[in-house]
């Protein structure tokens, strides 16, 4: 990707000495509550679904500790229960879902199609704000005491059997589907109509392309859960019949609702993933994605299969073995586009220029810890395989695979790269290929234990379990307090690079791409003249990109 | 701490090998994949290592074959796989037809079981070897799941409708029973024991119990209580104000609507709870519902019974052959 014209160093801000951007651009709490500047608000989301990701890992910090020993000794079981659904909710909605888009996808998609910001910048504001709405709601119901239903909500035990804030969770959830749904619009939109002269949709980077597959299933999935989690309220409220039996309903139609969704949600939180992946593999091997198109292509497929498979869930629920046999099959397709694109990142390394840089070490784990994620997923695909596995740790190990292996990898990937971006500072280099060595590692000993602990027949939301899982579950809590530590060290030295870091300067990694032909951190208006594009996104060896990429200053660790 | 690390469960049927097969070969094939990109991740990352600041990548050409092969060979294991799960499946869905049926009713939180012979079981489920067994499930409350690690098997429970699942158990011991569908505060203690005994052990099991009333004796039993009969089997002579019951399980049944459909267990257990649901066609809707009357086991002994009356033989039973005398058009002149 190249423009015309390169950036001219700007003039000295008239206080404090630095060019003028985002962060320098205006002060005070009112200039950030009241922006909308897609990467402010792009701040705003990192500390919201930070604070999320926070109070989802003390949850599962506890679950840890309490399974440490067969007994139920640490707590009552109701306060187990309360533990995990409240781990799973604020995971899953405040926290998987949103990261990757709302944080990177904010602040990289106007960037790096070269616009000056997202299409709606008050809807973009918006939906941080409703995002936080729903929050508060969830986080009422946590602090008067919980959930219990597990986040699935399972009828009827969600509908009638549980005394606990039912309502209120699901109302946050429903109403933080709406800043997803905004999100979404605001980048199928951004996409279509904002991008820079000659950038062709064959010149985007693939970060775009797996947004975009993503928005199209946040857009068209999101209503769904939020209707399924409407009718559960109303049902709790005025007994409409609707889940469960005893007043007519079916609670397996609850079920289809929710995973007609849910398992597509699984995309939204894995496609973004996939963008950074594709984004690092580029930068640090220092030529173009192998097979671009193909790869650009399999998250369309993803997004559009994803839809088809939601029944998987069902195998054991009473679904017709026909239906079964259909979803299952389905299941097995969802898969090849995901095995292509790991072939491609894999291939793009032969004959890279390849960096161990601290990102490139995160999509390096990615690769690694997706492939078996994805591939323990086509085993639970399987119909023989799934009715003994079923609600088993080895579901529980396979989606953590997918959801922390994947997701969060690429999450921590990302902000590793793009942080000399955002904040225009470098973080400290070992300390950070620690982290992710850490997290690897502590990730590996936490949830493999769970694959052995599944097919042996032990079901997940146990409170207690029989003494023979002891070690494998010792193992894991082992694995999860390493696990913890990688996640705590980036929070302190990203906080201590804003203040302590050095400058970064432009273009750190010497990488390609719109994003990294702007000053970091960017100007409030992104680039100082639109850039136009004459070329694909990953030409490290097209000679004029070349220059401009290795300047001296252009090199980190 | 619990010195104790299996591995790999143990197994005790039919059906368990042919699983635990479909995994080993999976597993082989995941781990296979997992060590080849591992491999060829490392492998590039030595031998394309950045060796000055300022070097770049070699760019490929596309190479659609290539894409292609990576494509297909993924599909193609996938398929076999789909394929070979899909045939374990099916098998595990299917009785064979000399399965003896079961009852199993979850409840927040225990199983009850009850056997053909009327023996009553909660938390423990005694099975002989050898003995294709048919487990019909339901729920009294919320979904629960019936779920037997040693068999390889898991079935949901389910309020208001009845699933089945089966098994033939090999090995002779206790093993673990667990309920693999959360279900509330002590869904973790609603566990128990499937006891797989040698069939003479079991008779013996059976014959040293308290004696209880066969399913099918306890249905009649129930049957007169309710006063079924007076509706449904009248005395010779007197006229049916309701479908006669022999011979129905099983056959076609023409609704008032026009629908015809099969009386399964799930059309029977209906037809006791909320009768007005489905009325056969040609009578009029004068049954009672016996919803909150019956518990969801004397509700599985009444279906029992009825089948025992298809089993008897009845010919000239069901709605659709009741005398002309008794039809609706002729009660109402």
């Amino acid at each position: 990707m190249n423009t015309t014209t390169t950036a001219e160093p700007l003039a000295a801000g008239p206080e404090t000495g630095e060019r003028p951007n985002y962060l320098n651009a205006a002060y005070g709490l009112r200039s950030w509550l009241l922006t909308k500047d897609h990467k402010r608000i792009a701040i705003l989301y990192l500390i919201s679904v930070t604070a999320f990701f926070a109070l989802g890992s003390l949850f599962a910090l506890l679950i840890r500790l309490e399974l440490l020993t067969p007994e139920g000794d640490m707590f009552q079981p109701d306060t187990y229960n309360r533990l995990f659904t409240m781990h799973g909710i604020v995971m899953v909605f405040f926290f998987l879902i949103p990261a990757i888009p709302a944080v990177l996808g904010n602040f990289l998609v106007p960037l790096m199609i070269g616009a000056k910001d997202l299409a709606f910048p008050k809807i973009n504001l918006a939906s941080w704000y409703v995002y936080n709405l729903g929050g508060l709601f969830t986080l009422w119901s946590i602090v008067h005491g919980g959930v219990d239903t597990g986040w699935t909500f399972y009828t009827p035990y969600s509908t009638h059997y549980s005394n606990t804030y039912v309502i209120s969770a699901a109302l946050g959830i429903f109403i933080t589907g709406f800043s997803s749904i905004f999100t979404g619009l605001n980048f199928i939109v951004t996409i279509h109509r904002m991008r820079a002269p000659g950038m062709t949709w064959f010149r985007l980077p693939l970060f775009i392309w797996s947004h975009y597959a993503t928005s199209l299933i946040i857009v068209l999935g999101t209503p769904v859960v939020a209707i399924t989690l409407l009718m559960v309220a109303a049902e709790r409220v005025l007994h409409l019949g609707l889940f469960d039996p005893a007043l007519g309903g079916d609670p397996v139609l609850f079920q289809h609702l929710f995973w007609f969704y849910s398992h597509p949600a699984v995309y939204i939180m894995i496609l973004p993933a996939m963008g950074v992946v594709s984004e690092l593999v580029a930068a640090f091997a220092r030529k173009p994605v192998f097979g671009y198109k193909v790869v650009a292509f399999a998250s369309i497929a993803i997004a559009v299969l994803g839809f088809l498979v939601w029944g998987h869930h069902m195998f054991v629920a009473g679904e017709s073995a026909y239906a079964a046999t259909v979803f299952s099959v389905l299941s097995m397709l969802v898969a090849i586009p995901s095995a292509v694109k790991v072939f491609n990142w894999t291939s793009t390394l032969y004959q890279g220029s390849v960096s161990l840089q601290t990102p490139m070490l995160y999509a390096l784990g990615f690769i690694g810890l997706f492939t078996l994620g994805g591939l323990t997923g086509v085993m639970v695909a399987t119909l023989g395989i799934d009715v003994h596995v079923h609600d088993t740790y080895f579901i529980v190990a396979h989606f953590h695979y997918i959801m922390v292996g994947g997701t969060i990898m690429g999450y921590m990937g990302g902000l590793h790269y793009w942080w000399p971006k955002i904040s225009g500072k470098l973080y400290p280099a070992f300390l950070s290929r620690l982290s992710a060595l850490l997290v690897f590692c502590g990730f590996n000993l936490t949830f493999f234990p769970q694959f052995i602990l599944g097919y042996l027949g032990m079901p997940r939301r146990y409170w207690a379990y029989p003494p023979e899982f002891q070690v494998l579950n010792v193992l894991s809590t082992a694995g999860a307090s390493i696990l913890g530590v990688g996640y705590v060290l980036p929070l302190f030295y990203f906080i201590w690079s804003m203040r302590y870091g050095k400058a970064s300067g432009d273009n750190p990694w010497g990488a390609v791409g719109l994003e990294w032909d702007t000053p970091s951190p960017p100007p409030t208006e992104n680039f100082l003249t639109t850039p136009v594009v004459t070329h694909g996104p990953y030409e490290y060896n097209v000679k004029e990109v070349h220059d401009r990429t290795s300047h001296p200053e252009a090199r980190v660790g | 701490m619990n010195p104790q690390l299996p591995l790999f469960p143990q197994s005790a049927s039919t059906m368990a090998p042919q699983v635990d097969a479909l995994f080993i070969t999976w597993s082989v094939i995941s781990i296979f994949f997992t060590v080849l990109i591992a491999v060829l991740i490392l492998y590039f990352m030595a031998r394309y290592r950045r060796r000055s600041p300022d070097e770049v990548g070699q760019e490929e050409k596309p190479a659609l074959m290539l894409e292609i092969t990576w494509s297909v060979i993924p599909l193609v294991i996938a398929l076999v796989m789909f394929a070979w799960g899909a045939r374990v499946f099916f098998k595990l869905y299917r009785p064979p037809a000399n399965a003896v049926e079961y009852y199993g009713v979850g409840k927040q939180w225990m199983w009850k079981f009850q056997h053909p012979d009327g023996h009553r079981e909660i938390n423990t489920l005694h099975i002989p070897t050898g003995q294709p067994i048919r487990l019909k499930l339901t729920a009294e409350d919320v979904i629960h799941s019936f779920y037997a690690p040693v068999f390889r098997l898991k079935q949901d429970a389910i309020p208001g409708r009845y699933t089945e699942v089966w098994f033939e158990a090999t090995k002779p011991g206790t093993y673990h029973l667990f309920c693999a569908e959360y279900c509330g505060a002590e869904h973790s203690k609603m566990i128990g024991s499937i006891v797989v005994m040698e069939p003479r052990d079991y008779e013996s099991w059976l014959a040293g119990g308290p004696a209880g009333k066969s399913v099918v004796a306890s249905g009649a039993e129930l049957f007169q209580q309710l006063a079924c009969q007076t509706c449904h089997l009248p005395a010779p002579g007197r006229p049916a104000r309701a479908p006669r019951l022999e011979g129905l399980f099983g056959r076609q049944v023409k609704l008032a609507n026009g629908t015809v459909l099969t009386a399964d267990d799930d059309y029977l257990r209906e037809s006791i709870l909320n009768p007005a649901a489905k009325v056969v066609a040609g009578w009029e809707p004068i049954m009672p519902t016996f919803q909150g009357q019956v518990s969801e086991e004397q509700v599985l002994q009444l279906i029992s019974y009825v089948k025992s009356l298809s089993a008897e033989g009845g010919t000239e039973a069901g709605g659709g052959t009741a005398p002309q005398a008794l039809q609706k058009s002729e009660t109402k002149p």
